[in-house]
């Protein structure tokens, strides 16, 4: 009996994980398809040629960049508000997801606006600070909206770490310090490994923000591949180049996390962490989060509202309700879908890895930094080649979104599988629960907000989509994001903010629904 | 086994996954709706902005249903070329000469109407007439009115290899309407000048932007004195803010830097609403919608208007004459610039 269930199990999860690698398969091969079609000569201009190897070079400092500015940020965040006992900590939280809501190409284009000699600061203070552009400006923008990203999955894992470690360190005669360093930041690792592959692989496929900050990096040269020839063929080149320096990342990233095991082994349920007053350092961390959040979150907002009262006529947001309802139905299935997907994909790999759920499992981060762009092509490729009649319908759009974001969703999730013990998986089983049942009481509750923060990382994505946004949708389904590039695309921001701030409160709400459960047992 | 679990109520938490999920198939299935055969499909490469009341005023004037999908021209066109024959669209309004080229090109667009392409002027129409433009984009020189001496402005796009203009100019290499000023100059000057031009002005420190209007912001921000860009983005920032600390001006008469751009329309060979499709086009092109494009896009018509749009149409005898079919081809250009290090 319990063998025979555990096969059911086990081939349903795997068959569940199997669809999705196979969706995320699709456009890779796309991409193959069309690269062989071209010729070898052209190719090996086109491959072996200087500036690819500075694309690349610009590419890595980008992400290293990032990556270090964001981690600077967001462990000390993640820190105050789970071990501290900071004030206001679900505003603070809030505040430190809402990043995610802006787009990138919004959030540069404001920081853009702030600076220089036309600036507003140069206009409104007379303060002229050097406009913000290239490696710097670009990092800056992208570090402020990728920061929640590397801020939820640490604080996930602070939050799941036991206190009796940490205790028997200090009775060993452990300082503060040592503590954290030899303690709390190796048990963190899958937590920043998931955050570091999400803002890597972010910032691989970025281009809002590196095209408006004038910064050359892989993304960039595949967009004007496509838009300078219209030629398919050798930006499926440049797009495999880039997705092989995925596939090392993914690589290096797996053998370090091989053989992981971070959950607790003593008896009785983890207590929770007293929390160790700020003290004398309470005005730094106040100060601290203020600027923190005034440059990502305060300026980018009051710009837009700027923007916004420039208008003459307030009248004019046509099709307001439209496109939010667009959104939401786009954005909400995604999110769901995604999430529920991403459970079997991280409990296969956590639980019973093998080399299939393994290749699985890594083909969903691949699938994470394919460049939209190439990503809708092969969508319509395949749509009308194989199932014409699913082209242009909001579910094609909801499929690509779930495939392609699953990747934020299945951090979180992995985190909390590597940190949740499985003897109480082996315990329920041993007394006769079969694995089906096991998984659904004891696995699932214990995922609860992990699946929450994954839904909620995809619905926040989903919202400010472009370009499968209006590639993929059924005709005349105009998102909120469509219609903020259509009026950016064309300067007129004061028609783009009404739309723009939409995203955010939609976004905001949305976060603070899903995340009261959890702020009200902080 | 799944089903007992999904309905068994202990697994609460299983349910709160389960129907959400549900909830998505339901949204799924209620989506494919094929359209009607009275409505027309445009693909549209200019913004929902600028369309949209043309778009308006069309189903009103005609009762015909118009669906537009708006997004890049680029990707649209990109879009189309995947699509291929099993594509909804039936016209495609492109920002741009170099999109209707690459679909004219690879066999996707088809013949207009004598009446349509006779209507506008011969510069304004491809040679196998697949596509028709419907509007004209200039291209000036922007200046700072702060630190530029507006007597003392560059005669021809070719001064500004000037070394008194170095790390002054700003342009845009991978922007479209900057590409087709290339290969303009490629068939005015011939291949060789263009490369020598191209190179020098990288040589003299021209600033690289991603595109039209943030050169002209950043020539307000003080990272440039001058700027190659297109006519109507400054004209649109001086509309909502007329203390914008930006000007323009042309080069002498037909000079390469003049050039004059266009935004057309093609009418895709499988489009089985031809009739539809083409009373569109009819409608782009006349008195009123003309009129609009002009004063309130700030874009150059296609067609005589009366004389309170005289300025306009002086501004466009300014351009020199090319062959649009010449400046759609931008496989030549892209090498250039390629091997030049500029893309």
């Amino acid at each position: 009996m319990q063998a025979q269930n555990w096969s059911s199990f086990r081939f349903t999860f795997t068959l569940l994980s199997a669809a999705v690698a196979t969706v995320v398969v699709v456009p890779i091969v796309y991409l193959v398809l069309k690269a062989t079609q071209a010729q070898p000569d052209k190719v090996l201009d086109l491959v072996w040629n200087a500036r690819n190897l500075e694309l690349f070079l610009n590419t890595i400092f980008l992400a290293g960049g990032v990556l270090f500015l964001t981690t600077l940020i967001a462990f000390p965040l993640a820190w105050v508000i789970t071990r501290t006992d900071l004030k206001f900590k679900a505003a603070f939280t809030l505040l430190s997801v809402l990043p995610l809501a802006i787009p990138g190409y919004m959030l540069a284009y404001t920081l853009m606006g702030l600076t220089g000699a036309n600036g507003s600061l140069a206009l409104s203070l007379g303060l002229e600070i050097p406009r913000m552009g290239g490696y710097w400006g670009a990092l800056i923008a992208i570090s402020l909206y990728t920061f929640p990203y590397m801020f939820l999955n640490l604080k996930s894992g602070l939050m799941g770490l036991d206190p009796s470690l940490e205790e028997a360190a200090q009775t060993f005669g452990y300082s503060k310090l040592q503590v954290i360093s030899k303690i709390v930041i190796p048990q963190l690792k899958p937590s920043f490994w998931a955050g570091t592959l999400i803002i890597g692989l972010y910032v691989l496929g970025d281009f809002g923000a590196v095209s408006l900050m004038r910064f050359e990096t892989f993304s960039y040269a595949l967009f004007l591949q496509y838009s300078a020839s219209y030629d398919r063929i050798y930006a499926a080149w440049l797009a495999l180049m880039m997705l092989s320096v995925t596939g090392m990342i993914l690589v290096a990233e797996y053998k370090l996390l091989k053989g992981v095991r971070l959950h607790r082994t003593s008896v009785g349920a983890a207590r929770t962490f007293a929390s160790e007053p700020l003290g004398k350092f309470a005005p730094i961390v106040y100060t601290g989060l203020v600027i923190l959040h005034f440059i990502s979150i305060i300026v980018p907002v009051s710009t837009i509202l700027f923007w916004w009262f420039r208008l003459q006529d307030m009248g004019i947001v046509l099709g307001w309700t439209q496109a939010l309802a667009a959104s939401l139905s786009a954005s909400l299935p995604s999110a769901l879908l995604a999430s529920f997907l991403a459970v079997p994909v991280a409990y296969m790999m956590v639980r019973k890895s093998n080399a299939f759920v393994r290749f699985f499992e890594r083909l969903v981060w691949l699938g994470y930094s394919i460049p939209p762009l190439a990503l809708s092509l092969a969508f319509i490729f395949f749509t009308l080649s194989a199932v014409p009649w699913m082209y242009h319908t909001l579910a094609l759009l909801i499929i690509a979104y779930s495939v392609h974001f699953m990747a934020e969703a299945l951090g979180p999730i992995r985190t909390a599988l590597y940190q949740s013990s499985p003897r109480l998986e082996e315990a329920a089983r041993s007394l006769g629960a079969s694995h089906w049942r096991s998984f659904f009481s004891i696995t699932v509750p214990s995922l609860r907000n992990s699946i929450v923060a994954g839904a909620a990382f995809v619905f926040l994505s989903s919202m400010k989509e472009l370009p499968m946004a209006y590639i993929l949708a059924p005709i005349g389904f105009e998102t909120l994001s469509v219609n903020v590039w259509s009026y950016t695309n064309e300067a007129m921001f004061a028609h783009a903010a009404p739309y723009a701030l939409t995203i955010l409160s939609v976004s905001g709400i949305f976060v603070s629904v899903l995340f009261s459960k959890e702020w009200r047992s902080v | 086994m799944l089903f007992r679990l999904i309905l068994n109520k202990k697994h609460s938490t299983m349910k709160n996954l389960i129907l959400p999920f549900l909830f998505g198939i339901l949204v799924f299935s209620q989506c494919a709706q094929p359209s009607q055969d009275s409505t027309l499909t445009i693909y549209s490469g200019r913004s929902k902005a600028l369309v949209e009341p043309l778009v308006q005023k069309f189903m009103e004037q005609t009762g015909i249903k118009v669906d537009v999908k708006y997004g890049g021209t680029t990707q649209l066109a990109i879009t189309l070329l995947e699509e291929g024959a099993q594509t909804p669209a039936d016209l495609f309004w492109a920002q741009d000469a170099g999109a209707l080229g690459a679909l004219a090109n690879a066999g996707l667009l088809q013949t207009l109407s004598e009446d349509l392409s006779g209507s506008v002027g011969p510069e304004f129409v491809n040679p196998s007439k697949t596509w028709i433009a419907t509007s004209g984009r200039g291209r000036v020189l922007a200046f700072s009115k702060v630190r530029v001496d507006s007597l003392a402005l560059p005669q021809s796009v070719f001064d500004l290899t000037d070394p008194k203009y170095k790390g002054k100019v700003a342009w845009a290499p991978t922007n479209g309407s900057f590409q087709a000023f290339v290969s303009a100059m490629i068939e005015m000057h011939g291949m060789n000048s263009t490369r020598t031009w191209l190179a020098a002005m990288k040589d003299n420190g021209a600033v690289a932007y991603a595109n039209n209007n943030a050169i002209i912001e950043g020539i307000a921000a003080g990272e440039a004195d001058y700027g190659l860009t297109n006519h109507y983005y400054l004209l649109r920032n001086l509309a909502t803010n007329p203390e914008f600390p930006v000007a323009q001006t042309y080069f002498v008469t037909s000079d390469v830097g003049n050039m004059l751009n266009v935004a057309g329309v093609g009418m895709l060979r499988s489009s089985k609403k031809n009739d539809l499709a083409e009373q569109f086009v009819a409608f782009l092109l006349n008195e009123e919608s003309q009129k609009y494009i002009a004063t309130d896009i700030f874009e150059y018509p296609v067609i005589a208007l009366g004389s309170e749009l005289a300025p306009i149409q002086a501004a466009r005898s300014q351009a020199p004459v090319v062959d649009l079919e010449k400046i759609s081809d931008l496989e030549a250009t892209i090498a250039l610039l390629r091997e030049l290090g500029l893309l």
